[in-house]
């Protein structure tokens, strides 16, 4: 970057025109605060280029809303595709008139003293406070394993999939037990191709309990709304995969028990690949029993807080809980890849993709460093992150209490910020010579 | 869990466990340990093992005493029987190291203990070791652990015990996981 360069100044920069950006940009034109909006492709870049074709949100249509704006149509109980909700974003895009500058790739950010130079394929902008709203699924997290797998396997990522007929015939190795690894096992499966499914830790939950999307229990029960404080290792909640669910028209459970009766082959975490064969953990029952556990501990506080509430007429009587997970009495622990697979797809999780900010804001995976979204630099904040404030936040109907409290913290910087300005200009004119700093380091504004 | 007032004690030091988490957090170069074994030849297939220091926490560390295991094969095998087998000092790993994560679990989510008794089997087809069959492993074909747990919480709670004792036990993971080995060798000089 060169300083010396023209650059657009504005008071603030986000960086992202999906749900996070645009939550943050209608809140900043609420409080008359000058803003752009950059974003790479155009509104909801991702939803429109980086997801398989099956793919619908994993929570229900009633769920889906952003402040000023909620779902209105005729399905509250479905499940929105990617194309549904690209035109929900860009329907909220319109109504707010967001300042967007679409085509707009930030190739860079740095610290300017008293704000930020960011750079764009489309020129410069100067601001004083940066907003990083790119999503939680930059990019995809593949294992050390894949250098290992022989070439003659194709291998895929999560992002490069879009449906089953982009995979040579044969034999297909999903590795990875979240929402996406369960989806592409089971659509590929149908696809007439033998799937095995790696299973490692994972999170098991039905579709429908007692009557109401599991969403709902988990919304209305207070869960999505838990904060920082309520979790006792925050590292680890951020690192969760998702849980075990697909949106369908049928409201069905996807789970292992589901897929293998489909004919999936379940086998362990993918710990190595040695001379050509993928060696598979032995823990695939425990992994199993932790999940059931879990779901079973998950599935009492539901029941516990709607007996807490007296008979609730809005959900069943108490059913009975989603049969444990069935394993084959011997596990698969080898397979020789090229004799049983002819490709291999990694749904081992997505990280954001941080790597145009400066390596000294972020953390070892690559993420920027952050407290409840607010980076270590003033002026600079982070949104849609798993449990970023609330374990709701990488939701899309999360966006809207991170932003409305994040957005007072951005505020308040920018009064402080622009204090320390006439503060400067006013000692400037008067012709303070420099030992005089010291005595105003009082009110100095000090970093967050 | 129990509601009583009398305090859980399991004979574990929590508070010093998680003291040692949070220490080695912010440092760890101290996390890592290495163990160690020393071995002797006695006779036929008798060894004898000795377990004496290992490295961690950033220097060198002794074990209250010297350790000694012998290991040998049984009488069927036209061995003397001088201990276990090899093959069974890992059923002893298995068995303590998880019976040792209960007890730290359990400590830690204020569950009393009464009684926690283990089983361990595992399944070795021997044509592998002898040579007869090629597509026979050496190793186990399967391990199998059965815990009777006598404890102040429902079955749920127990179960959810062995099952955290699992997922953070070193032997369960080295058991279940490929690991990397190297053997060197040096012939001694006459």
């Amino acid at each position: 970057m060169n300083a010396s360069r023209r650059a657009n100044a504005v008071d603030v920069v986000i960086v992202g025109g999906g749900h996070c950006g645009l939550a943050m940009s209608r809140a900043l034109s609420q409080r008359g605060i000058g803003h752009v909006v950059l974003e790479r492709g155009e509104v909801a870049n991702a939803w429109r280029t980086e997801r398989w074709d099956s793919l619908r949100l994993l929570t229900p249509n009633w769920m889906t809303r952003l402040p000023g704006q909620a779902y209105d149509g005729a399905d509250p109980d479905g499940y929105m595709t990617s194309a549904e909700v690209a035109g929900f974003l860009s329907r909220y895009a319109a109504t707010a008139a967001a300042p967007l500058r679409t085509a707009t790739t930030v190739l860079g950010a740095r610290p300017t003293g008293d704000g930020w130079w960011v750079e764009t394929t489309q020129g410069d902008w100067q601001c004083r406070a940066l907003v990083v709203a790119t999503g939680a699924a930059g990019r995809p997290v593949v294992p050390a394993a894949a250098a290992d797998v022989p070439g003659e396997v194709a291998q895929f990522s999560a992002l490069d999939y879009r449906r089953p007929a982009q995979l040579p015939d044969g034999g297909v190795l999903i590795v990875g037990a979240s929402a996406t690894g369960l989806q592409l096992a089971q659509e590929i499966q149908r696809s007439g191709r033998a799937v095995t499914l790696a299973v490692g830790e994972h999170v098991r939950m039905p579709r429908l309990y007692r009557g109401r999307d599991i969403q709902w229990w988990l919304l209305a029960a207070g869960v999505l709304d838990q904060r920082l404080a309520d979790v006792d290792d925050v590292g680890r909640v951020r690192r969760l995969p998702s849980p075990q669910l697909v949106g369908t028209p049928e409201r069905g459970t996807l789970d292992l028990n589901v897929l293998q009766r489909g004919g999936v082959r379940v086998a362990g975490r993918l710990a190595q690949v040695r001379d050509g064969r993928a060696l598979f953990s032995g823990s695939l029952r425990n992994a199993c029993a932790l999940a059931d556990l879990k779901m079973n501990r998950l599935l009492d506080t539901f029941d516990d807080w709607a007996l807490g509430d007296g008979m609730r007429p809005d959900v069943d009587a108490v059913e009975p809980r989603p049969a444990p997970t069935r394993l084959p009495d011997t596990a698969t622990t080898v397979l020789d890849l090229k004799r049983h697979f002819r490709s291999v797809i990694w749904a081992t999780g997505m990280r954001p993709d941080h790597g145009w900010l400066d390596a000294s804001l972020r953390d070892r995976a690559g993420t920027l460093r952050h407290e409840g979204g607010v980076a270590d630099l003033p002026g600079l904040y982070v949104l849609g992150l798993p449990f970023l404030r609330r374990r709701k936040s990488s939701f899309i109907h999360g966006a809207g209490q991170d932003v409305d409290e994040l957005v007072g913290h951005l505020t308040a910087h920018l009064n402080q910020s622009a204090r320390a300005r006439s503060a400067a200009r006013g000692i400037a004119r008067r012709r303070i010579s420099p030992s005089a700093y010291a005595g105003l380091s009082r009110s100095w504004p000090q970093p967050d | 869990m129990q509601s009583q007032s009398t305090p859980i004690d399991n004979g574990v030091n929590v508070e010093a466990l998680l003291g040692a988490r949070a220490a080695l957090t912010e440092a760890p170069q101290a996390a890592r340990f290495r163990w160690r074994a020393t071995s002797r030849w006695m006779n036929g297939t008798h060894s004898r093992t000795t377990i004496d220091d290992f490295h961690g926490l950033g220097g060198e560390q002794k074990h209250r005493q010297a350790f000694a295991f012998d290991t040998d094969h049984p009488e069927i095998f036209a061995s003397e029987d001088q201990g276990p087998t090899p093959v069974e000092m890992l059923l002893v790993g298995l068995a303590g190291c998880l019976s040792a994560g209960i007890a730290a679990v359990a400590q830690h989510r204020k569950i009393q203990l009464h009684a926690v008794a283990a089983s361990v089997e595992a399944d070795m087809d021997i044509q592998g070791i002898l040579g007869i069959a090629d597509d026979v492993r050496n190793g186990f074909g399967a391990v199998r652990v059965h815990f009777e747990v006598d404890a102040d919480a429902t079955a749920d709670e127990i179960a959810a015990l062995v099952a955290q004792s699992q997922k953070r036990s070193a032997v369960f993971d080295t058991l279940t996981n490929p690991t990397d080995v190297h053997v060197t060798v040096h012939k001694v000089a006459q």
